[in-house]
């Protein structure tokens, strides 16, 4: 920095020690109770350190899940969200590097309609259209299935215009090129374009695979099947059900094992998270 | 716009199109329109028939003293979660700024809330809460002697959902006031040291005005955040209790629509929600622009 000032320097590393307790402190707690038996997390003050119940309480969850809410195992509720999660990803790639490349590569009739069309997208977030919504899916004979989970998500404002911002700044040479050698749209898609967006495509994979895994009121509404159950939603039965009996020890549990798989994601590929996030937002 | 050389082919661009337009036209656009519809409509209780009422079901909502305490629940809550996450995150971001080393392993330790689920936010710091055996309800009672209980309570309740709201959000905006900030440049702050201004000085007249097109931008989006995606973190923890004082305007959408099974009225706070969410993206898009320029 510019200038030296030893009691400056304490106080920004405090402020920023502080903010880290701040916001791993009740991961810390969830942890920490999911390793003690139920009995020991129903009167204050709770155990603060690890309890020796971790590897029971894990595979109760993973294997039987909690009988008083429906018994599905997490296991089997995490399989459903990988699903889900993946099903919404790839879903929304595809479907947008599509009409990226076709709004940007080509010229035709109601081009602009189309792209204030998924423009409009933006603006109809699922919690406010949720009841007609629903009554779709149902006429459509979607409910309970993996279609309805993911099919009703993969349309996406944000995807498309990421892809077409990055489409507009390949120069116009590699298509000139592309057509000297009398290479196609689609050849030119598979082999240029697509090897070209390498980048971009990890980078939003992480966003959208997030955004994917943490859905929670869609598929909330349309299971009612428990074996499609996903761990995010799932989990609120237990809360629900949990007022009464000492599961919180189990509830913690199916917590972490539902905040694991993004947050692994996210640290693992921190810097093309870092991309992805400020640049899809932008 | 577009480019200077394209491909010529009459039908392939519908083609490609065609999967994104019709999932927006089937799942968006069509359910936009049916409740835009049925907000002019009174469904009797069965379903069978409708009677065209016209505005009654935005005239009833609006003399609903209940919707209106939401909107007012709305607001506070909004205003609570931007203010309270995006003041934090841009403490640890100045700070973060300033170390030198270190500030990846800082930056690792802040921004993994970001992938929790809003739902597993809420859960985790209502047990954290819980009046029986919560941590922090503990030490409220045991150092302050403060007698916690979101359960009966209404105002703690609503405080409970602001925190956990407002602590998953922190990590997003920290990353982006961390990015604004870089994109100072460096000399107008050495400049400003040279001159005599101390770093405190240096904050408020150098980097927050700078920081501006990056704070009205997080501005609009923690509010459309606090507004819709925190209906996870009400409907697992408080379900809009105790008495209506966690309902705010998303929440009561559904209740209105799936519990209380009343379509005229929740169509009609849909489309009071879509007006909402349209005005917000049309500021956020207009300033978008404006920012390109600058």
């Amino acid at each position: 920095m510019v200038e030296n000032r030893p009691f400056l320097k304490i106080l920004t590393h405090a402020v920023l020690i502080l903010g880290v307790l701040f916001l791993c402190f009740p991961v810390w707690m969830a942890l920490v109770a999911s390793t003690h038996p139920g009995d020991a997390l129903v009167r204050s003050p709770i155990p603060m350190w690890f309890g020796d119940q971790a590897v029971e309480n894990y595979t109760t969850l993973l294997s039987g899940g909690v009988a008083e809410a429906g018994g599905v195992p997490v296991l089997r509720m995490m399989w459903n969200s990988l699903l889900m999660a993946l099903g919404i990803t790839f879903g929304k790639i595809a479907v947008s590097l599509l009409a990226a490349y076709a709004i940007v590569y080509f010229r035709f009739p109601f081009r602009m309609g189309f792209f204030w069309l998924i423009f409009i997208t933006l603006m109809l977030p699922i919690e406010v259209r949720i009841l007609p919504t629903y009554d779709i899916v149902t006429n459509l004979g979607m409910l309970n299935s993996y279609w309805g989970l993911t099919v009703p998500l993969i349309a996406s404002a944000t995807a498309t215009f990421l892809f077409r911002q990055f489409f507009l700044t390949i120069p116009d040479e590699l298509v000139e090129a592309a057509r000297i050698d009398r290479a196609g749209p689609i050849r030119f898609f598979f082999d240029i374009l697509l090897p070209l967006s390498r980048t971009n495509i990890a980078a939003l994979f992480i966003i959208l695979f997030i955004f994917g895994w943490n859905q929670y009121l869609w598929p909330f509404i349309i299971t009612t099947d428990v074996d499609l159950y996903t761990v995010v939603m799932g989990i609120q039965r237990m809360v629900n059900i949990g007022e009464g009996l000492p599961i919180w020890h189990l509830t913690m549990g199916t917590a972490i094992l539902a905040l694991i798989p993004p947050v692994v994601v996210v640290l693992a590929m921190q810097r093309l998270f870092v991309k992805g996030l400020v640049e899809s937002e932008k | 716009m577009q480019k200077r050389v394209v491909f010529r082919s009459w039908w392939l661009p519908y083609l490609l199109v065609l999967p994104q337009i019709a999932v927006t036209l089937v799942f968006f656009i069509w359910p936009a329109y049916q409740a835009l519809e049925t907000s002019f409509y009174i469904e009797d209780a069965f379903g069978f028939s409708r009677n065209f009422v016209g505005l009654e079901n935005f005239r009833a909502l609006f003399n609903d003293p209940g919707y209106l305490r939401s909107f007012w629940t709305t607001l506070v809550f909004g205003v609570s979660v931007t203010f309270l996450s995006m003041s934090i995150a841009l403490a640890l971001a100045v700070c973060a700024n300033r170390v030198i080393r270190s500030a990846t392993t800082y930056r690792t330790f802040l921004i993994w809330p970001y992938a929790v689920a809003p739902a597993l936010a809420g859960v985790i710091w209502f047990f954290m809460m819980n009046p029986s055996l919560g941590i922090i309800a503990y030490w409220l009672e045991s150092l302050f002697g403060y007698d916690w209980n979101h359960y009966v309570n209404g105002r703690e309740a609503l405080i409970m959902v602001i925190i956990a709201a407002a602590w998953k959000q922190i990590s997003y905006n920290f990353l982006f006031f961390l990015a604004g900030m870089q994109s100072i440049p460096k000399s107008m702050i050495e400049a400003a040291a040279i001159d005599g201004a101390s770093p405190t000085r240096r904050f408020w007249t150098i980097v927050f005005p700078l920081l501006s097109p990056t704070t009205f931008f997080l501005l609009v989006v923690n509010l459309v955040y606090a507004f819709f995606d925190t209906f996870a973190i009400i409907h697992a923890t408080t379900s809009g209790g105790p008495a209506d004082a966690t309902s705010i305007l998303v929440y009561r959408v559904y209740s209105t629509g799936f519990v209380g099974q009343d379509y005229g009225s929740s169509a009609a706070q849909s489309v009071i929600l879509m007006g909402i969410v349209i005005v917000m993206t049309v500021i956020q898009f207009r300033y978008v622009e404006r920012r390109v320029n600058y």
